[in-house]
């Protein structure tokens, strides 16, 4: 029982630690606190992969009532320790990500066109901006046939991450 | 019919939701892949900051120790003695006739087979026009032309004061530059994006224009040759890198060396006196203030103004000491005299111009301070060798800096056995040194640059106050690296300003000078070097293989941090056998970095470097041993030597190969066995370790690779490297794979 106690307090001190860095990261004055613009990405840098609409969600729980444009350490922590804690959002595996290309290949072409995608990724779901269109299509797009192989592409993807 | 119809919707709407499905569900990913990649992109920036200070610090360290003794340090043969010597002769006062005779360039013949660029002086503007293009073209001037240019630079700068006043009135804008690091391309691009400097085109570069990057003399030269040719309107500001002492650890010396060879201890030589006599500030219509570092809360304009800027030869060291009688009116006021005190006057006699000696000379000795008893001045001589230097050391006191607003430039004056400087002196020096290595921090107040090892953090209010004392809107300084060019902080008061791109490494940050007009108002220009200068069209960029920038910078980064953890694995290993108390051989994932942080300093997020620096943890466990086999270290023979004194050595090869570049007075590139065992005796003693004569004796055995009792500085150098399980060729060479073999 204690050991089991013992346990999670270390895991939850863990957590706490990695949580602390990741902020840290961010906290540019040193004063325990980042731009709110920046939350999503220390979010998504522990390994979690939330949607926009859950990132929202999230965040409402984490501002100020009267939101400063700031984030405060003391109320992300609890927070993201309970997000970490119940694993919530968790990333997408390889070959789940590699089905979703197929379905939105609808020929099965076995590639997608960049018009394809660009029409996808910019209108459906939440939406990509211009710019996350193109950092995309940079890196997707194969040089020489002008198509995206998105079976390479995850490949590819998944390996650099890592 | 109606059915089929609703079917077909229904269907399509599956499709359809499907569709939307999938596209949220690699929208998400997307967006988790781009924030991982923003903080990898962070911390790789902050890994190359943090070592970069961290050698800074250490380069000033090793300054204290030398500063401390000069002025303590009793040689007790005459191996030492030379040894010492050495190190404590760069600072002769050359007077002016001896300083013709000696940089004479009259005598230097130019060969036939010289096809680099032609000077005359005066200079025009078609001079410094054709040395830019030479330049450009990858040729080398001539030695004479350098001592010539040199000279004509010295007799121009010795006219200027500390502070040079400017006025937008008789042109538009003003374009200010910051740090160069001898990186040549930046300086042309900037030159080509912005125009040469002439009378309309006025200049300020802010510093820093050596070191580091491979072109520092030529854009010591180019700079020099348009100051000569637009006097009024071409201006250069001191960094804290136009300082021969930091030039010997960061590659300035090295590039003179091996581009002059004969003639490069001249042109070494003349050129720290030439940075002795640059300007330290430069204000516009008297309410910019241009300086490389910045300010603290002592800074004063008016005592800058006054300093002789020239007794500084280099910053780090404190101000060459005034003439013979006042040191002969201070021991005379000591009482008593003994046998020592005898060889001291003996000493000095026969070396008038020599700064210092290796007795316990106590420079500038004002009646305020303490007497010292002709007691103290025997035990000093009688004690021996090993024990000076570890009471040097201590008294220094450099293990963990700065309680209670210590300088560790030697500032103290609390310490009884430390170096007695003036008072006044003391706060000049000061002075100096912050206007050249202090940075600007968020918090208030002004404290020690701890990091950096001299100057100060200064705040937003430090910089209100000081600003508006001198009535100052705006101060411009360089100093630091930052991703974008610039920076602005402390409510826009103040600018940063870094004009070397891709200093880290290829894609880490962008360069960018600004331009200011009558109305003072910044305009920033930015700008990267990159490899192919053609434009390629969005079409053609899209075919060429994309070079990623971001892994090389990255890949820079981790090895560079991998080298540090290499260079301390002892260290590491028996802390990690500390928290494994049960000798698994494994530790958890959140002690590994609680470890590391405490053994290198570094000040880094290790749990978000972790995926970077450790391959497998299964079960969130670490087998630290093994983890270590991914670093290796490449040396031609080791057997007998014993592995933490290799990793030491690994970790101070910057400052072993600054002491030997001083000692290395024939700039031969070798040095007897002798000398190698004097200095890592010294360096040992600095670092307060325990070496016995024999590992020295067999380590330099072991490097000598000729047999023949001298070791060649840069292939001893050369002999540590790391090994890579994937190997890039350095920076401006291809992004080819090798193989190990294919680098030896």
């Amino acid at each position: 029982m204690a050991e089991e106690k013992e346990s999670a307090e270390a895991m939850i001190s863990e957590i706490h630690k990695q949580i602390t860095d990741a902020f840290d990261v961010f906290d540019h004055e040193f004063n325990k606190t980042v731009d709110v613009r920046e939350v999503g990405t220390i979010i998504r840098s522990l390994g979690c992969c939330p949607s926009e609409g859950e990132l929202h969600d999230l965040l409402a729980e984490i501002e100020e009532e009267e939101p400063t444009g700031y984030i405060r350490f003391e109320k992300f922590l609890p927070t993201m320790t309970k997000v970490l804690m119940e694993r919530r959002y968790r990333p997408i595996p390889e070959d789940v990500l590699l089905r979703a290309f197929e379905v939105l290949d609808q020929e099965k072409k076995g590639h997608l066109e960049p018009e394809e995608l660009t029409k996808y990724m910019s209108e459906e779901g939440e939406p990509f901006t211009q710019e996350e269109m193109e950092e995309m299509l940079s890196a997707a797009v194969d040089p020489d046939k002008n198509v995206i192989l998105y079976k390479d592409y995850v490949g590819m993807m998944t390996v650099e991450d890592n | 019919m109606g059915c089929g119809i609703s079917l077909n919707n229904d269907y399509s709407l599956k499709k359809t939701e499907r569709a939307m499905k999938a596209a949220v569900l690699i929208q998400r990913w997307y967006r988790q892949y781009v924030a991982r990649m923003e903080v990898r992109r962070r911390c790789t920036w902050t890994i190359f900051q943090s070592i970069e200070y961290a050698g800074e610090q250490d380069q000033i360290k090793l300054q204290n120790f030398f500063t401390y003794l000069m002025d303590h340090f009793t040689p007790t043969n005459s191996n030492q003695r030379d040894l010492i010597a050495h190190i404590f002769t760069e600072d002769e006062v050359y007077k002016e006739t001896e300083l013709e005779k000696y940089f004479d360039h009259e005598s230097i013949e130019l060969p036939e087979s010289y096809t680099g660029p032609h000077i005359d002086f005066p200079l025009t503007a078609a001079h410094a026009a054709a040395l830019v293009e030479a330049f450009r073209h990858k040729q080398q001037l001539h030695a004479r032309y350098v001592l010539q240019l040199l000279h004509e630079t010295l007799k121009h700068l010795k006219l200027l004061p500390n502070i040079n006043r400017v006025c937008t009135c008789f042109c538009e804008e003003i374009t200010i530059c910051g740090d160069l690091h001898g990186q040549l391309d930046d300086l042309l691009l900037i030159f080509y994006k912005n125009g040469l400097p002439s009378v309309e085109k006025p200049y300020i570069f802010n510093g820093d224009y050596v070191d580091r990057g491979k072109n520092s003399i030529e854009i010591l030269l180019i700079l020099f040759a348009f100051l000569l040719v637009y006097p009024n309107e071409v201006h250069m500001n001191r960094g804290n890198h136009e300082d021969y002492i930091v030039n010997l650890r960061y590659g300035f010396t090295k590039e003179v060396m091996q581009k002059y060879k004969m003639h490069g201890r001249k042109i070494h030589k003349l050129l720290q006196i030439v940075f002795s006599w640059m300007p330290l500030a430069t204000v516009i219509d008297q309410k910019v203030l241009i300086t490389h570092g910045g300010i603290s809360d002592t800074t004063d304009l008016d005592i800058i103004a006054k300093v002789d800027r020239h007794k500084y030869v280099s910053v780090l060291r404190p101000p060459k000491k005034k003439k013979r009688h006042n040191m002969a009116e201070a021991l005379s006021i000591r009482g008593g005299r003994t046998s020592e005190g005898d060889i001291q006057t003996t000493n000095m006699d026969s070396r008038p111009s020599l700064r210092r000696l290796s007795l316990t000379s106590t420079p500038c000795y004002s009646p305020g301070t303490r007497k010292r008893s002709p007691h103290d001045i025997s035990k000093k001589v009688r004690r021996s060798v090993e024990e000076e230097l570890e009471k040097c050391r201590r008294q220094v006191g450099f293990s963990e800096p700065y309680e209670d607003g210590k300088f560790s430039l030697s500032f103290s004056e609390s310490d009884s056995e430390s170096f007695e400087v003036c008072e006044s002196d003391n706060a000049e020096w000061k002075q100096i040194v912050d206007i050249l290595w202090s940075d600007p921090m968020h918090q208030e107040g002004c404290v020690p640059n701890a990091v950096r090892g001299g100057g100060c953090y200064y705040g937003p209010d430090v910089t209100e106050k000081v600003l508006s004392r001198h009535n100052i809107q705006l101060l411009i300084r360089s100093h630091e690296c930052k991703q974008d060019g610039y920076e602005f902080c402390h409510n826009r008061k103040v600018l940063t300003i870094f004009s070397a791109s891709n200093y880290y490494e290829l894609g880490s940050n962008r360069g960018a000078y600004v331009k200011l007009g009558p109305d003072l108002i910044p305009h920033l220009v930015q700008y990267q070097v990159s490899r192919t200068t053609r434009k390629l069209t969005m079409k053609q960029r899209q075919k060429k293989k994309k070079i990623n920038m971001g892994p090389i910078f990255e890949r820079s980064a981790l090895r560079a941090l991998r080298e540090q953890l290499f260079s301390h694995k002892s260290d590491l290993i028996s802390v990690f056998e500390k928290y494994d108390k049960n000798k698994t051989g494994r530790i958890s994932l959140n002690d590994w970095a609680t470890v590391v942080e405490s053994v290198l300093h570094l000040g880094l997020p290790w749990r978000v470097l972790r995926s970077q620096l450790v391959q497998s943890a299964p079960e969130g466990l670490l087998e630290y041993h093994a983890w270590f086999d991914d670093l290796a270290i490449e040396q031609p023979t080791t057997e007998h030597v014993h592995q933490s004194l290799l990793e030491t050595l690994y970790r101070n090869r910057s400052n072993l190969e600054t002491i030997f570049r001083i000692i290395d007075s024939d700039n031969s590139g070798l040095v007897s066995f002798e000398e190698f065992c004097q200095t890592w005796k010294l360096l040992s003693s600095h670092l307060n370790m325990e070496i016995s004569n024999e590992a020295i004796s067999d380590l330099a055995r072991s490097i000598d690779f000729n047999k023949d009792g001298s070791i060649d500085i840069n292939e001893f150098l050369e002999a540590f490297r790391l090994v890579d399980k994937i190997h890039y060729t350095e920076r401006e060479g291809s992004l080819l794979l090798t193989t190990p073999g294919d680098l030896l």
